[in-house]
């Protein structure tokens, strides 16, 4: 394929399980060296189009061109240019850290000799190295995560999928991933993540999409979806319990969007400091006010609402 | 040279049993010696005193231990595709590991089974092993009954791949093992002849796989297998297997590939 062909290409991408839709008509392209991230909520249909695009979930539905082959049609060989760190650990718990890349590189055929070359190096990259020899049963949850991605990327995928990388970790061992698949990106490797964590999100992606109920419902850069969807500032009010039905009417011009939570009031506004002079001047009285930049987090709950998805 | 996709999977078996041949290799030679020591020493030298004239001239303990290592052969099978077989799916999620992989489903199932089959050839050569030194196996052509044993364990391995492919959880195995595996072991003609059996039950008993294999092996130990009873028995365990790798393959490509 040429080099300035897209990595992905999906046209009206649908899967259904019965009559259930997961993923309902997607489009979207995915350039080489890119780092592009599924968004959305539980349910939304991310890990049913990261299935598709690892070549082991048929297409129901729409087109879709992987390294610019048929996922359809050329299964193995596209499984075969890609990595995948999956969201729950599937790593070979009897095996010591080191058979676990060996194992899993057989699988691509890669010579044994290779193997345990490639295996020192990516130990290293993952921080393992002194964990080499041993179990992997006994490794923390960080650490497993680490070997994950390593045995990954023991074929040199020109594309890795990673199906939400850091749920479950510690603020230390996300940072760690974090830092690791960093580097990747700056190597030229193409990211395709999903995740629900929107700090990984801003940290991790060039471009995201967010998805809810099986659509594509945004995308863009974090920037993009920042000025699109929200607002520049939040303005976070805290009233005394029970007083958060105040009469907010006075901001009006000030705010473009004002939400009333169980326990704050959010005023989406481009000048926060103009909105809280406007409470002050009214006689409110918040207990506490906070303001703040708007975040990815703040769009996606714009986008997906506040009803908790089981 | 590239190497088998199925033999690529068959080297991450190899690989883990790598770690655990010690305890399999007490469990090989452990139920032989057990069985034929409880069963063949004891209740077979009572029978061989009163004489009962059912075992075509050999002793108890000559008569049973052909058999017994079919029957064997098909209770470690079974145990190989029951749990450890889900746990690919759902513990150790190593079958998806691998389907993510260039390896298809079939590769990974049929990989497997190849392996089931290997570990039933040196378990039955155990058995046989141990039969020897009882002095229960004295013909040279009882070699020819590990083969079989061994395609007795298969035409249940195949199957049982197949079942646990498509469960969600454990439960059903242990009612299984309980109200179908060991009936099975006990009245399939292992340990007296199913002749002994009401007429009612007897089909049973030739319809599933067991009974060809016991029968077989004992023919073969004992020196009077018949050509064409032979290739009926090996065609009915080769059926079951053959039935089973393929629902085995359908199951596993509907659950890595859904």
């Amino acid at each position: 394929m040429p080099a300035d062909e897209p990595l992905i290409t999906a046209r009206g991408l649908t899967k259904r399980f019965g009559s259930f839709t997961a993923v309902d008509r997607v489009d979207f392209e995915i350039g080489r060296g890119e780092s592009f991230g599924f968004l959305g909520p539980n349910g939304a249909g991310k890990s049913s189009t990261m299935r598709m695009i690892a070549a082991v979930s048929p297409v129901t539905s729409g087109t879709l061109r992987v390294l610019g082959l048929d996922p359809a049609r050329h299964g193995p060989q596209i499984r075969a240019r890609l990595g995948v760190v999956p969201q729950e650990d599937s790593l070979d718990t009897e095996l010591t850290v080191e058979e676990n890349l060996i194992v899993y590189g057989r699988y691509f055929d890669l010579p044994r000799p290779l193997l345990r070359r490639r295996a020192a190096e990516l130990l290293a990259f993952v921080q393992l190295t002194e964990r080499a020899g041993d179990q992997v049963e006994p490794l923390s949850g960080g650490m497993k995560r680490r070997l994950t991605i390593a045995r990954a990327l023991v074929n040199e995928p020109e594309l890795l999928l990673l199906d939400e990388p850091t749920t479950g970790l510690d603020p230390q061992a996300r940072h760690l991933v974090w830092d690791r698949l960093y580097r990747l990106k700056q190597r030229g490797t193409t990211l395709v993540l999903t995740t629900h964590y929107m700090d990984e999100a801003e940290q991790l992606c060039d471009r995201l999409v967010v998805m809810d109920g099986g659509r594509i419902v945004a995308e863009g850069t974090p920037a993009d979806l920042i000025r699109e969807h929200s607002t520049r500032e939040v303005l976070e009010l805290r009233f005394p319990a029970g007083g958060n039905d105040v009469d907010l009417a006075m901001i009006d011009g000030f705010a473009a969007r004002v939400e009333r939570l169980p326990d704050r009031v959010l005023v989406y506004t481009d000048d926060s400091d103009a909105a809280l002079a406007r409470v002050g001047t009214a006689g409110l009285m918040p207990e506490a006010t906070l303001t703040r930049r708007s975040t990815l987090e703040d769009v996606f709950l714009r986008l997906t609402g506040r009803q908790l998805v089981d | 040279m590239a190497t088998p996709a199925t033999v690529r999977y068959l080297e991450h078996e190899v690989t883990i049993y790598r770690r655990l041949w010690r305890t399999s290799l007490v469990q090989s030679f452990l139920a032989p010696i057990l069985f034929l020591a409880a069963i063949g020493g004891t209740v077979g030298k009572a029978i061989d005193r009163h004489g009962v004239g059912h075992f075509g001239g050999a002793t108890y303990i000559e008569w049973l231990a052909p058999g017994l290592m079919a029957a064997n052969a098909m209770q470690v099978a079974i145990q190989e595709c029951f749990h450890p077989v889900l746990g690919g799916f759902k513990w150790t999620r190593n079958f998806l590991a691998a389907a993510s992989t260039p390896l298809q489903p079939g590769d990974i199932v049929v990989g497997r089974l190849i392996w089931v089959g290997t570990r039933a050839v040196l378990m039955a050569s155990a058995y046989l092993l141990v039969a020897a030194l009882f002095g229960a196996v004295t013909r040279a052509e009882a070699i020819l009954a590990i083969p079989v044993a061994a395609l007795t364990g298969l035409a249940f391995a195949c199957p049982a791949s197949a079942w646990s492919a498509t469960r969600e959880r454990d439960d059903s195995f242990s009612n299984i093992q309980r109200f179908g595996v060991l009936p099975l072991f006990l009245f399939s003609g292992a340990f007296f002849p199913i002749s002994q059996l009401p007429a009612a039950v007897r089909p049973i008993a030739y319809v599933l796989p067991l009974w060809h294999g016991v029968v077989l092996c004992r023919a073969l130990a004992l020196g009077h297998a018949g050509l064409a009873a032979s290739v009926g028995h090996v065609l009915v365990l080769a059926a079951y297997s053959a039935a089973g790798v393929v629902a085995a393959v359908w199951a596993f490509r509907r659950r890595l590939h859904s």
